[in-house]
């Protein structure tokens, strides 16, 4: 019995030493990933001190005091020890004990929200250092990122130099999602109308795999990116090439990519509309639209009472006509804040009939 | 025209024959399937003339030995649709690669692996573990029925009710494609606006109203009605783990229904709790249904460490090891589960404090674990183990569950979690922990108990082939999991690109077909046992050499359970008037006061059956009329006073000499 079971415990463990290469996330190209996969393989490794031991009791216990054995010691009345009581309890806390240490530490110093102290062992960062900001937007399904510090934005194609440490802000369009790539490190869901971050840092150049790791209904399977890791001088290149590229992401522009779509090819846009990212984490990009930033500021403040009742029917986001958002009617009416944190440009203007034919499409 | 399309939409609501799946080649052939299966069925019901034996013995019986039955007949069925989920998402995995999107499109596929989930917990793990709560635990504390016997008639059939829908689902319209916990925003009315979230709402709804009702009548049954003598530290082990289990179980599913309240509400009145406009929050209902779903775990697991307590312990002839340990372990298990609710979404952006809080806490719920893992392990020490097939699925379970609470560990560490949550990892980790701990203890209470409550054991032959065949299956489907996992592939995908993935696809759907022939060789076994049955029949009542109350009754055990209520001195009741000489006492009958079989809960479940149907359909005439129905039917049925009866002492005799007798010719 011993051996049969030691063989079916050790095949998987081979099985993934053998496909180590594939394994991305034991062997990760970013630091925080790297940090990640060395808690894991540690916790895995506490954790078989007493796994072991328990699986090779079990099996010569059964082995041992098999019916057929008459020889073994076999005493019916035979439940109590205060001492192995002892030990059975304090062995699983002591073990607790250590990993629950190490789990307080981790999770504070790998918390996604908290900027990197160092961009790799024994590397710390630079004085000085400025972070390379990404704008994630989850859409159905296809991915946006807007590069903040240099005004443009990518679909489904991410890229940052080595040993930068990247600030992501992170929100999606209308369901839940997860930002992940496994090289890079551990995930954060994508959540309508809220922010998340991450701070990570990728220390070898490559193409990785980026993907969102929370079901999102019928195109999830391929919602994916790429995330490129280059070295400076490449990511120079590439940002060129994106600025030289030219086109434009107007709020119209975005309203049009943000309808469901599937398998979205790589696009490039040189220039952004200004402060998007933020129209889209308050749910006003459509213009007219009040931001929740306002509606919260003011609702705080004890609300607008009646008049309150004239801003209501702008706010729909995700009812089933704000749905088709580029073809909704215009709101017509009172409304007593409008925007307020819109950046400029129209706040509501009839759009002119190229403009809006366009976000029809 | 106008006129006559308003009068349509009247009558049936949103149901039009749009809603039926004819140009699914799949549902047809399945539908046609089930149709030819179930005509079958009920013609050959109808022929044998059994429609009354079923009512009156069955359907209407509150007797909770054949209400526990009729629960685990209901998980079997509904395993048998599970696993069907289950192989068709194993095959799409194996095939859908380099281009090919398998044969199964997104529309459907995400509705398969939802109802797999809702399917396996809700109707297959819950209706199980109460069917052998409801067999077991009022034999074990020596108690003649549960507290409220009309109560338990009626769980069941809310459960059945709530189960009916779901398979309704498959024909009439299609399931929800949200994912089993059907997270807003995309379970809103705006992303998801069809029928089948509603389906989701409403087959929950119902059956959790079953299993809450059954919830507080066995925590009552288990408070109120122990044998003179059997204080709470003298209860058996499994009484214990169904107690907290049950206690679990009414804490918890209030959330449930609340939390699918709320969810209701957005989507049928327009509230906003969970959309993102006006304030709503969807970080609301994942905290919410996690409130729910934590203890739901452990709802399902704890009974069947009861269930390995009490076969290791017979089949090694010993005392269990640590019993007052293994109560306290169980009591930590039931406090502590509601403190870990969190490590389900730590990737939702809570601080690094609030993170390890929660995943400390799912740590310390690995102590009790461990410490009930030694007692089993030290219960084997000095024993003499008889490796019958209930002590085979015990072993199976103790190699299999350590790793997969290894795992979970593992996934309690928040930064891990970062790198393994949502990916096949976290499929394998939980997999590992329901089958290797709920299905194996499930399967080895079925073997160690069926003896106990149909009278004959099950062939012991085809119990190891499906044994050999469960566990070898498992560890072949799931360990390429945890690898892909680690590879970093993700769950609920219909398709890939990297070809080299397909391999550990294949693997796992070879292990899925190992399981299917354990599945296989399970039904066999039941069906050997039965043709045998004389062979296997047990005159004994204790098959095992048991040690609690149960075996001290025939096998199966008479209406009455207990001639006599059994008087308790003694942990292992049972053992210690074996021990002690007990003689059975062979007159001096009384009549026993018994409750009435009544047709009451098939009524009421049927009719709640009705409005949920009509919910779902937005049929609101028949939603209102068959509400006004289920309240009508419940206040009529208190007025029902003819609720008991006496089993005369005459008859009490003549089955305890028939009994007498056939000891008699054993000895």
């Amino acid at each position: 019995m011993l051996p049969r079971v030691l063989r079916r415990l050790l095949m998987p463990l081979l099985a993934v030493l053998m496909s180590g290469c594939s394994a991305v996330v034991l062997h990760p190209s970013g630091d925080v990933a790297l940090q990640q996969r060395n808690l894991i393989v540690a916790s895995t490794v506490l954790m078989l001190l007493i796994i072991v031991p328990v699986m090779v009791l079990t099996g010569w216990f059964a082995w041992h005091y098999r019916q057929s054995n008459t020889k073994a010691h076999y005493d019916p009345d035979w439940h109590h020890s205060t001492g192995l009581e002892l030990v059975i309890w304090s062995a699983p806390l002591l073990i607790i004990i250590a990993l629950g240490a190490m789990t307080w530490i981790a999770t504070h110093t790998l918390d996604p929200y908290r900027p990197l102290g160092r961009l790799a062992a024994a590397k710390p960062v630079p004085e000085g250092t400025r972070p390379l900001k990404v704008q994630v937007v989850a859409l159905d399904w296809k991915w946006l990122f807007v590069y903040p510090d240099y005004g443009f934005a990518t679909v489904n194609e991410l890229a940052a130099p080595v040993d930068v440490p990247i600030e992501f802000q992170i929100t999606a369009s209308s369901v839940m999602n997860s930002f992940f790539i496994p090289a890079l490190a551990g995930q954060i869901y994508a959540m309508p109308a809220m922010e998340t971050q991450l701070h990570a840092v990728i220390n070898q150049p490559g193409s990785y795999e980026g993907f969102s790791a929370n079901y999102s209904g019928a195109g999830f399977s391929d919602m994916r990116f790429r995330f490129l890791g280059k070295s400076q001088a490449d990511f120079d290149l590439w940002v060129q090439s994106v600025k030289s590229g030219g086109g434009a992401l107007t709020r119209e522009g975005y309203l049009a990519l943000a309808r469901p779509s599937e398998r979205e090819p790589v696009k490039h846009y040189a220039e952004v509309a200004p402060g998007l990212y933020d129209l889209i984490l308050n749910l006003c990009v459509q213009p007219g639209k009040m931001c929740l930033r306002d509606m919260m500021k003011i609702d705080a403040k004890g609300g607008l009472g009646m008049a309150g009742v004239y801003n209501v029917g702008r706010l729909a986001y995700d009812r089933p006509p704000a749905l088709n958002a580029g073809q909704a009617e215009p709101p017509t009416g009172l409304a007593y804040v409008l925007a307020l944190c819109a950046t400029p440009g129209p706040l509501w203007s009839p759009a002119p009939p190229a403009a809006s034919a366009a976000a029809g499409n | 025209m106008r006129d006559n399309s308003e009068l349509i939409h009247f009558i049936f609501g949103r149901l039009t024959w749009a809603a039926i799946p004819f140009h699914v080649p799949i549902l047809v052939y399945t539908f046609i399937v089930v149709a030819i299966l179930g005509i079958a069925l009920l013609a050959t019901i109808t022929w044998m003339g059994k429609w009354g034996y079923l009512w009156r013995e069955w359907f209407t019986s509150v007797d909770h030995k054949k209400i526990g039955i009729m629960y685990m007949v209901l998980g079997i069925v509904m395993m048998l649709r599970g696993f069907s989920d289950a192989i068709m998402m194993r095959l799409q995995q194996a095939m859908a690669f380099g281009g090919s999107t398998g044969y199964l499109p997104p529309e459907h596929y995400d509705q398969i692996f939802t109802a797999h989930g809702v399917i396996m917990i809700f109707f297959v793990a819950m209706p199980m573990v109460v069917g052998l709560m409801n067999v077991v635990m009022p034999l074990q504390i020596g108690a003649r029925d549960v507290a409220f016997p009309f109560l338990n008639n009626f769980s069941f059939w809310m459960t059945v009710a709530g189960a009916i829908l779901v398979m309704l689902s498959l024909f009439v319209g299609e399931f929800a494609r949200t994912g089993w916990l059907a997270y807003p925003p995309l379970s809103g009315i705006a992303y998801s606006p069809d029928a089948g979230v509603d389906y989701y709402i409403w087959s929950l709804q119902i059956a959790g109203v079953g299993t809450l009702l059954s919830g507080v009548n066995m925590v009552v049954t288990i408070i109120k009605m122990r044998a003179p003598g059997m204080t709470l530290m003298k209860m058996p082990i499994f009484t214990w783990t169904a107690l907290c289990t049950n206690v679990l179980i009414v804490a918890a599913f209030p959330v449930l229904t609340a939390v699918l309240v709320l969810l209701s509400l957005d989507r049928y009145v327009g509230t906003d709790f969970f959309t993102n406009d006006f304030g709503g929050n969807p970080m609301m209902y994942v905290n919410l249904i996690w409130i729910w779903g934590h203890p739901e775990v452990y709802i399902l697991i704890l009974p069947l460490f009861g269930v390995f307590s009490e076969v290791v312990s017979t089949f090694c002839g010993k005392k269990l090891f640590g019993y007052a340990s293994m109560v306290y372990a169980t009591v930590v298990i039931t406090i502590l589960s509601y403190l870990v609710w969190l490590h389900h979404f730590f990737t939702m952006g809570s601080g690094a404090s609030v993170n390890s809080f929660f995943g400390i806490t799912t740590m310390i719920i690995s102590i009790p674990t461990g410490a009930k893992m030694f007692n089993w392990l030290f219960t084997m020490y000095r024993g003499r183990i008889n490796f019958d097939v209930p002590m085979l699925w015990t072993m199976g379970f103790m190699f299999t569950f350590v790793i997969g609470g290894m795992t979970g560990v593992l996934l309690a560490v928040p930064p891990a979690d970062f790198e393994l949550h949502n990916s096949l990892f976290l499929v394998a980790h939980f997999h590992n922990v329901i089958i290797g701990g709920v299905l194996f203890g499930l399967f080895a209470g079925i073997n160690y108990w069926f003896p106990k409550s149909i009278g004959f054991r099950l062939d012991a032959f085809w119990g190891k082939v499906s044994f050999w065949f469960w566990l070898s299956g498992f560890w072949f489907a799931f360990m390429p999991l945890y690898i892909l996992g680690l590879m970093g592939v993700t769950r609920r995908l219909s398709h890939f690109d990297d070809p080299s993935l397909q391999i550990w696809f294949q693997i796992a759907a070879f292990g899925a077909a190992l399981i299917f022939l354990g599945i296989l060789a399970f039904l066999v076994q039941i069906y050997v046992s039965i043709r045998n049955r004389d062979s296997l029949r047990d005159h004994t009542g204790d098959i095992w050499g048991g040690r609690t109350l149960e075996w001290s009754t025939s096998s199966p055990p008479p209406d009455y359970n207990f001639a006599f209520t059994p008087l308790v001195h003694e942990l292992d009741a049972w053992a210690d008037m074996k021990q002690r000489g007990y003689q059975r006492p062979e007159q001096g009958f009384l009549p026993i006061h018994m409750p009435k079989n009544t047709g009451a809960g098939v009524i009421l479940a049927f009719l709640a059956m009705v409005c949920g149907f009509a919910m779902i359909w937005h049929i609101w005439w028949m939603a209102a009329a068959s509400f006004i129905g289920l309240i009508a039917a419940a206040i009529v049925h208190t007025f029902n006073y003819n609720r008991d009866f006496h089993i005369p002492a005459a008859e009490v005799a003549r089955i305890e000499d028939a009994r007498s007798r056939l000891l008699a010719q054993q000895a």
